[in-house]
């Protein structure tokens, strides 16, 4: 087991919320555009990584029975912590994604990732862990909120990038097109990784 | 609040900003129990009792303990403990007393704990400055339109053994789009109470 193998693997073996299919709430609510994807992202790799080190380090000390219940107490700690943070810095941020800063809590990636890796695994390894999935979801919410954006608003990262009369096509940005959106990119994924599999295949006959 | 106001305040909470579809909470869920129609009611009922249980207890917490003391920056870390423990208590206390309630519920109790939408609506009770009896309702409602699009989504997705559907599109990426068009259909109902 390489620090190295255990954070690629977050980038595309297991990239969150394509191939671990969890924490789809913030993913469909905030990926209004990529700034508010890639804010989401970044605040969630932040409690990832401090909750998979700190568990990792108590792994021995919580007794087995009680494991989920410490966890929750755990993440929930750092989530206040980057609540009081963003409210502090990023006050624009913080108001854009609203209700779903204290909602990391119950994102079932980080306590996905406390029960299946750093409650087993030493510190350094889980902070990779932690730091590649954490990449990996911070990635694909600032793909998503991009392609929602650049159809629906017509602009990327709050730039215009269409000829003036532009109509944007507004069902991007709201509610339904986030499933639409996230549904096609799914598919995308299936293929390139279908494609990549008949590639290596054929490689080895 | 007259009693057409509370009329107009439930129809919002379970059509208009239906929790699932339009507020984007509760996916995991959503997504997990929704291929089949007896795991998808089962699921329902559960987040129903839950989610009002919740919604109270967390609105007592809120005024009777957190704003008296002057630690209401610790609300995200007690709430979730609130329905940590309201969900062990919940299952204990069925598992004794209602069993047959429990055999039918078993499996989606635990579950709850990471179910966004329990959280997320108890902490939209405080943000709008509910009243006791609003949380109730609010959260009551809430459930319901939880439910009804649950409900619904299984029984769409059950029909997929009947269809061809695309290899990449298999599974998860299929249940979204048809998501979609479900939140689509909810939509519409956008002009029945403002927000």
């Amino acid at each position: 087991m390489s620090v190295k193998k255990e954070f690629t693997k977050g980038l595309w073996e297991i990239v969150p919320p394509f191939r671990l299919v969890l924490g789809l709430c913030p993913t469909l609510a905030v990926t209004t555009s990529s700034e508010n994807g890639m804010g989401m992202g970044l605040a969630t790799t932040f409690v990832l990584v401090c909750s998979n080190l700190l568990v990792s380090l108590l792994r021995k000390v919580i007794p087995s029975k009680v494991r989920i219940a410490a966890y929750i107490v755990i993440i929930a700690s750092f989530v206040v912590i980057v609540e009081l943070m963003m409210q502090a810095y990023v006050f624009p941020l913080y108001q854009a994604l609203g209700i779903f800063i204290p909602l990391i809590v119950v994102n079932c990636i980080i306590l996905g990732r406390a029960e299946a890796f750093a409650g087993k695994n030493g510190p350094v390894v889980s902070i990779a862990d932690g730091l590649g999935v954490g990449l990996g979801f911070t990635i694909s919410l600032t793909i998503l909120g991009a392609f929602r954006e650049i159809l629906g608003n017509g602009t990327i990262w709050g730039v215009n990038i269409f000829w003036e009369g532009f109509e944007p096509f507004t069902f991007m940005v709201r509610a339904p097109g986030a499933f639409v959106a996230l549904g096609v990119m799914l598919a995308l994924i299936n293929l390139i990784s279908l494609k990549l599999d008949q590639r290596k295949r054929r490689a080895q006959s | 609040m007259s009693l057409g106001d509370y009329l107009l305040f439930i129809i919002s909470a379970i059509l208009v900003n239906n929790i699932l579809l339009a507020q984007f909470l509760g996916h995991c869920p959503f997504l997990g129990v929704s291929r089949r129609m007896d795991t998808a009611t089962g699921m329902s009922m559960a987040v129903t009792f839950v989610m009002t249980m919740a919604g109270m207890i967390t609105w007592l917490v809120q005024y009777y303990v957190l704003v008296p003391l002057d630690i209401e920056y610790l609300q995200t870390i007690a709430f979730i403990l609130v329905i940590a423990s309201l969900v062990q208590l919940v299952e204990i206390v069925m598992a004794k007393s209602l069993p047959a309630l429990y055999r039918a519920l078993g499996i989606f109790l635990p579950l709850i704990t990471t179910n966004c939408a329990v959280l997320g609506v108890a902490i939209i009770n405080i943000n709008k400055e509910h009243s006791f009896l609003d949380t109730l309702i609010f959260s009551f409602a809430s459930a319901l339109g939880y439910g009804l699009a649950l409900v619904l989504f299984a029984g769409i997705r059950e029909r997929y053994v009947l269809v061809k559907i695309p290899k990449v599109f298999e599974g998860t990426a299929i249940g979204l789009v048809t998501a979609g068009f479900l939140a689509l259909a909810f939509s519409g109902f956008a002009g029945l109470a403002s927000h």
